[in-house]
């Protein structure tokens, strides 16, 4: 049985030295859908994508807009149309030429293409045009100032013309990133092996990169620490603790550029007639009775930032001014007497997760304190979504995983046909700054814009902005050089194994 | 003989039918659109309405239910939504994983629960026997995913023995998926290790009340050769046909187990599937595990006949 045991670790360690030199093992916290990015919608897909893709633009931590498939670019003074420079000698996986014809095929599929999940991303564009060989002009049928944020996502990403005609590109993805496509098991792994013909091959230096998908935190945590993952994103808040007192272990949270928050139904069908959806005062009254502070210190051991607004606080649009007030339950029990209410009940819809049941638990807690009686629901997530577009909730615990452009943060979800605007909020004054807000490129009179419809928006409260979504990573002690970006991506960029 | 196997195949196609409805309307009870869960963050309505159009859920629901029965008829189980890869493939894909998993949890439920069987009914009444009950029921109330995560933080993480998670094909390397393989088959196996102790102890202690034991024993011959030539073999029975029962149990608690160590079998297609609400994953999967037992047991009864001439003569 010794024996047995010692061969066990023997083999064990000869196994892991052998594959760990070169290959970077990366636990995520879902599988991936398809690996298409004009068709795909996970968060999760979008971190393999930045391995395998590049983009016209990337950004900066500081969310500022940096080349990568375009070495430049220029608005047109009526703020119409956009031309890029491409990088030369940029080749897909293929071997085919990255060129402006490739450039048009891939923003014109992704325009056109009946499920394409881009279009909306793209709806400005009027068309592509080729100047030449190495230049490309993208028309706009309006001004369109979150544009180029969207060509630093999944709607810039270039895949290679040739493969996109082959028809199967979600089983065989072919770009032009540091990391090309070598197999996929679903619910198991993404394997991604070096592309030595990277225009940058010398800053990656991982010969193969390997994404797992395991859904439970403990058991992704489990895998870092025994050595099976190098990287993983999305610790539990619960065990930044044990995270911090391993010296095996880098814990390297970054605050993203997503949020948590409480959406009312203000508008929507026959349960936004209460008075908590009615009397903008009751909801001021609710947000005075929510302490962000005991969320981040209590579930979130200290990385939820409270959030006050949409704009982190990374974003030049966050205004210091719209900082999250304090708690205080006198102002709120002030605010529904002036209301002519005093007991208010709601149902607190939140998903199925732990997290999401220790904020409700306790938002109901501080709100019973003020005169608010709240029941939870917990609903599974894809029910609750039908449920909150059918209008068919009080009060939803939701967040969004953030947009670099501020404007992606905000208008779906206030505006009177935003899409993702489930309690219906609708205030034509804020239609019209966000509307502006969109289309206008100058960053102090955008701003200006923000601040006005927030004015409004802080008072009328469609939305109790929580805490800001953080993304925190964590990697084994032997990775340097990662650095973890606001938007949660993971860049491989100059990351190594310590020799 | 052909005609009771005709009738037997006759008898199992309205099951089939039936099957395939309540797979059909049960997936339609569940809450939540599966386009919305499709469209992602921005959910398009433009996007959303095609979706709709492109797999057809504006449809009436007796519609749907016979244009993907019709290709179902044919092979064609339709394709994931939410990764397009076609979903008899992932079937075919994941099936030997959980066939794996749950023929080595069967070997470890035998290894352990037939040997303690044996000795606590050998040694009934004696601390020996006691301990191995308490042991038994313990490994019936504990709950997989608890022992799970038990296992995975000592074995994986502090002892570094074992991959705390994941799944290696034998084709690839034969011994990671071993290594992989043995803990996830210790916890599902367990749980039917005790049940099993618990049948082998009660067969046995019939079995040795019964009088050629005693004869055996008068006869002079050793204790171990009574036990085991003369007292196991008739025990055995009762406890074969129950370990084929278990079998059917092992797949359905693979599907938790398999969650737990990330294991991507048929368990875990399936729960994914729910949750993504990809509508043509778990109507294939249900679909495919139902005309999997009904095969079964199909099998089952012309076998019985085969090998018992009285029931031949009943059919």
């Amino acid at each position: 049985m010794k024996r047995l045991t010692l061969m066990t670790v023997a083999a064990g360690l000869l196994m892991s030295t052998a594959v760990s030199a070169q290959t970077l093992r990366i636990g995520l916290n879902e599988d991936p859908d398809v690996l298409d990015p004009h068709r795909a919608r996970t968060f999760v897909g979008r971190i393999v994508f930045s391995s395998l893709c590049n983009k016209l633009v990337d950004i900066t931590p500081e969310l500022k807009f940096t080349p990568e498939l375009a070495t430049e670019w220029q608005w047109s003074d009526d703020g119409k149309s956009l031309t890029f420079k491409l990088r030369p000698g940029v080749k897909f996986h293929d071997g085919e030429p990255l060129n402006a014809a490739a450039v048009k095929a891939n923003i014109d599929r992704a325009r056109t293409l009946p499920d394409s999940l881009r279009k909306s991303e793209l709806s400005s564009v009027a068309d592509v045009e080729v100047v030449d060989d190495m230049t490309v002009k993208i028309n706009l049928s309006r001004a369109d100032a979150t544009l180029l944020s969207q060509l630093s996502d999944r709607a810039g990403m270039i895949m290679s013309p040739k493969a996109l005609a082959a028809g199967d590109f979600s089983q065989n993805p072919v770009c032009s990133g540091p990391y090309k496509f070598v197999e996929r098991v679903q619910n198991d792994r993404i394997v991604l092996e070096k592309f030595a013909d990277y225009w940058n091959a010398k800053d990656y230096n991982f010969d193969r990169v390997v994404f797992q998908p395991i859904p439970d935190t403990t058991v992704r945590l489990a895998n870092l620490r025994s050595g099976n993952l190098d990287l993983l994103e999305r610790l539990a808040p619960s065990d930044v603790p044990a995270v911090k007192a391993d010296s095996n272990l880098v814990f390297a949270p970054v605050s993203g550029i997503g949020y948590q928050g409480l959406t009312i139904n203000t508008q929507n069908g026959e349960r936004a007639k209460s008075p908590l959806g009615q009397d903008k005062r009751v909801r001021q009254a609710l947000e005075y009775a929510i302490d962000r502070d005991v969320i981040n210190e209590v579930v979130g051991n200290g990385i939820y930032p409270p959030a006050g607004q949409p704009f982190p606080e990374a974003s030049p649009y966050n205004n210091p001014k719209f900082a999250a007030n304090k708690r205080d339950v006198e102002k709120a029990k002030q605010l529904l007497k002036e209301a002519g209410v005093d007991k208010v009940k709601f149902e607190l819809t939140f998903g199925t997760s732990t997290t999401a049941q220790q904020i409700a638990e306790i938002i109901q807690a501080m709100g019973a304190e003020a005169g608010f009686e709240i029941s939870l629901r917990p609903t599974e997530f894809a029910a609750m979504q039908k449920e909150a577009q059918a209008g068919n909730f009080d009060v939803n615990v939701i967040g969004w995983s953030g947009r670099v452009d501020p404007d992606g943060n905000i208008h779906p979800f206030v505006t009177c046909k935003g899409a993702l605007n489930d309690g219906r909020y609708c205030n034509a004054e804020v239609d019209k700054l966000l509307n502006e807000a969109r289309v206008t490129s100058d960053e102090a009179k955008r701003k200006q814009l923000y601040d006005q419809a927030q004015e409004i928006l802080q008072q009328d409260l469609p939305i109790i902005y929580t805490y800001y979504q953080p993304w925190p990573f964590v990697h084994s002690k032997k990775v340097q050089g990662f650095k973890p970006y606001p938007d949660g991506m993971i860049r491989l960029k100059g990351v190594k194994f310590a020799s | 003989m052909l005609r009771y196997i005709a009738r037997r195949i006759l008898v199992a196609i309205p099951t089939l039918i039936i099957v395939s409805l309540l797979v059909f309307a049960l997936q339609k009870l569940l809450p939540g659109d599966p386009v919305l869960t499709m469209a992602g963050e921005e959910r398009d309505p433009q996007v959303l309405a095609y979706l709709r159009e492109k797999y057809r859920l504006d449809d009436p629901i007796p519609v749907q239910y016979f244009a993907w029965i019709g290709s179902a008829l044919t092979g064609n189980l339709g394709i994931s939504l939410r990764t397009d890869i076609p979903v008899m493939e992932l079937i075919l894909s994941k099936l030997p994983v959980t066939l794996e998993l749950a023929i080595m949890a069967m070997i470890v439920a035998l290894a352990i629960g037939i040997p303690a069987g044996i000795i606590s009914a050998v040694k009934k009444g004696t601390a020996v026997d006691y301990t191995a009950n308490v042991v038994a029921l313990s490994g019936l109330s504990i709950p997989n995913f608890w022992l799970g995560i038990l296992l995975i933080m000592l074995v994986s993480v502090r002892w570094q023995l074992l991959p705390a998670s994941g799944y290696v094909p034998p084709t690839e390397d034969l011994w990671l998926n071993i290594k992989t393989m043995i803990m996830p088959a210790f916890v599902l196996g367990t749980a039917l290790a005790a049940s099993l102790m618990r049948h082998t102890r009660s067969a046995m202690l019939g079995v040795m009340r019964s009088d050629y034991i005693r004869t055996a024993r008068a006869k002079g011959l050793l204790s171990r050769t009574v036990i085991l030539k003369h007292a196991l073999r008739n025990a055995l029975v009762p406890i074969v046909t129950l370990s084929t029962l278990l079998f059917g149990e092992l797949l359905a608690g693979a599907v938790l187990t398999e969650q737990i160590f990330t294991i991507p079998g048929f368990g875990k297609l399936v729960v994914d599937a729910v949750f993504n609400r990809d509508y043509a994953v778990v109507q294939g999967v249900v679909l495919c595990t139902a005309v999997g037992f009904i095969l079964m047991n199909l099998l089952a009864d012309i076998l019985y006949v085969l090998v018992n001439p009285r029931l031949r003569h009943a059919a």
